[in-house]
């Protein structure tokens, strides 16, 4: 594991079991995180995008543990959490700490925005007077007029403002790394602006590092450095973002990507560019779990699951397809040399 | 200050100082109980009730366990006895005023004892899920499976009747559907996502219930008791009618409407009065629940 690296994820699993019939026996299982590994640099921000349901908000929960993996290793810092000599959970939610979706849901209605920011350092040991100190510190950084916030209830709050508070709740522990779960999908297209630029600024001053999930591809790609794309539950391709969006190598992306909606009338595109909807995550098609809906798919497609692998001509571009590996049995795979 | 200062300044003023100040969710319900006349009406009512009871020793004119044999079944305005007397000449507004007080806590006592366990358990079976809720829930169905009379009937009648007994009935008849009531608010909180939030920056189960589970669970879960405070009167006064609760000479409401019922045909008038206080004194309960309710019902 090199220096710059702040978190490391390595084969991460999470399945739910689901449970049916008179005795809650265990009937089926989805396969909501399978076998995912990937890196956080230090300082950068690795977005990940995916259709719903396809593990992303699962991924965000693991990463902070608020779910347990039924497999695989988180290490933030090179210490694996969780372990006999690694880092405990309480510890590593003093350096990770997550910003929810939904800011109403998110935010207890019987407190108060001083309450509620106060809250976590005050259960990390901090006095409560100190903890309000903190308070309106944040406040300010967040945009917030601490005078006139920070007594102020959630119903009494827009639902920028409500983000806003959110954000400063996830920084009043004084994190290292912010694992944003679709931080602005719920607010207006001005607001989400505001609060995207917010969180720039925010990376800048105080040197974090962010986990971006969201999937909102426009939004992805101002905020990342790195992109990571997911569909059911696995991760088909990896890569800096400059390459990803102006090269993507995986169907599924560059689906994804021909989706997105135009400014250019000679871009706009003419078909649908993926149709159905994603397969049921708690039988997912055995093989490449994206054959059933791509163009592309041969019956090695179904056969065999494609590992990710890195591309010759981008270094650090990963990507999970038959057709880029060669001897695969894809047609258009490329050629093993002679 | 000008006309024009007054128009421009004072509105911005006085939305300033407000937003300053951040109405809380309780303020908000203060406001609105205070604003709505049928709850403070009878909120004041029952104030007379329970002041009255409280200061019995003081505002009685006679014992309430000794009577006349020559003074039996007095109308209202009887020499002496200005609401009469009852079948042994017993002066019935000193037996109104000291029954209030044995009624009174066997209407409350119970509740709060029952809200105490049964909300706690319900907060942890709610809050624990899975084998915990299981347990905790199952059990509470066994109870569930008598209805609540029979159920406060067959404990009275095993550890036999009194005060102490009647209370102690009657706190386990309430407990299984507030465990009810407190386990569905509480799953029901646990998942949004602050709950979430306040885990994810390590706090500890307890404080997580302290802190943001209980201040949204207390206010539903309250309004439920105050609504049983009235059942439970009724039952009280059930098991001492039956001869269960409470025991004579003692005074008490339903103990008091047994033994004035062979009167009705003789001074009806008296053998309604217990009856006509148990049901002011529900009524009272049951609209301030209802005012509660409503006054709660805030859209955040």
């Amino acid at each position: 594991m090199s220096a710059d690296t702040l978190l490391e994820v390595r084969n991460l699993k999470r399945y739910f079991p689901i449970r049916g019939g008179l005795l809650q026996r265990q009937v089926a299982t989805v396969q909501a995180v399978d076998d995912i590994s990937f890196d956080v640099r230090r300082g950068e921000t690795l977005g990940i995008v995916g259709e719903s349901g396809c593990g992303k908000s699962t991924t965000a929960r693991l990463l902070i543990r608020l779910l347990e993996p039924d497999d695989g290793t988180v290490a933030f810092d090179g210490r694996a959490v969780a372990t006999s000599d690694g880092i405990p959970v309480r510890e590593l939610r003093r350096h990770v700490q997550m910003v929810f979706q939904d800011s109403y849901s998110s935010l207890n209605p019987r407190c108060s925005v001083e309450d509620t920011i106060a809250y976590g350092p005050s259960v990390h040991g901090l006095a409560w007077e100190a903890a309000k100190a903190r308070v309106r510190e944040i406040l300010a950084k967040v945009g917030l007029d601490p005078a006139l916030f920070a007594a102020r209830y959630p119903h009494e709050l827009s639902g920028g403002q409500r983000q806003r508070v959110n954000i400063a709740r996830a920084l009043a522990l004084e994190p290292k790394l912010l694992v944003l779960d679709e931080p602005v999908s719920a607010l207006d297209k001005s607001v989400e602006a505001q609060v995207l630029n917010l969180l720039v600024d925010l990376k800048r001053d105080l040197a974090l590092t962010y986990v971006f999930i969201s999937h909102d591809l426009n939004v992805v790609q101002y905020m990342s450095d790195r992109v990571l794309v997911m569909y059911l539950g696995k991760v088909v391709e990896y890569g800096p973002v400059e390459s990803i969006y102006a090269n993507p190598r995986h169907p599924y992306t560059r689906a994804l990507l021909g989706a997105m909606p135009s400014m250019d009338p000679d871009r706009r595109g003419e078909h649908a560019t993926l149709t159905g909807d994603p397969p049921n995550p708690i039988n997912p098609p055995p093989g490449c779990r994206f054959h059933t809906r791509c163009p592309y798919a041969e019956p090695c497609c179904a056969a065999a699951e494609p590992r990710l692998a890195a591309d010759a001509s981008v270094s650090a571009h990963y990507t999970a397809c038959h057709m880029l590996v060669p001897g695969s049995g894809h047609s258009a795979a490329p050629r093993i040399a002679a | 200050m000008s006309l024009q200062e007054t128009i421009a300044v004072a509105p911005i003023a006085e939305t300033l100082h407000r937003a300053r100040a951040g109405r809380s969710y309780w303020a908000r319900v203060r406001e609105r109980l205070l604003a709505d006349p049928v709850t403070m009406t009878f909120a004041t009512l029952l104030l007379i009730i329970v002041a009255m009871a409280l200061a019995a020793p003081l505002i009685a004119t006679y014992d309430p366990t000794s009577g006349s044999a020559f003074a039996r079944l007095k109308s209202p305005g009887y020499a002496g006895h200005w609401l009469g007397t009852d079948e042994v000449g017993r002066d019935l507004w000193s037996r109104i005023l000291y029954g209030g007080r044995l009624t009174l806590l066997c209407g409350v006592a119970p509740v709060a004892f029952a809200l105490l366990v049964g909300g706690s358990l319900g907060l942890v079976a709610g809050y624990r899920g899975g084998l915990v809720n299981s347990f905790i829930m199952r059990s509470m169905d066994v109870l569930y499976a008598f209805p609540s009379i029979l159920l406060a009937i067959a404990i009275c009648g095993m550890l036999g009747s009194g005060v102490g007994n009647t209370i102690l009935a009657l706190t386990v008849t309430f407990i299984p559907p507030i465990v009810r009531i407190s386990e569905t608010i509480t799953t029901q909180v646990r998942s949004f996502e602050f709950v979430e939030a306040a885990r994810a920056s390590g706090a500890p189960s307890a404080s997580i219930i302290r802190f943001h589970i209980l201040n949204n669970v207390l206010g539903p879960i309250l309004v439920y008791a105050t609504s049983l405070i009235s059942i439970s009167i009724i039952l009280a006064a059930g098991l001492s009618f039956l001869g269960l609760g409470v025991t004579p000479p003692n005074a008490e409401w339903g103990l008091m409407l047994n033994n004035l019922r062979q009167a009705i045909w003789v001074n009806p008038l008296v053998a309604a009065l217990p009856g006509v206080m148990i049901f002011m004194t529900s009524m009272c309960f049951n609209l301030m629940s209802d005012g509660l309710r409503s006054a709660m019902d805030v859209r955040l």
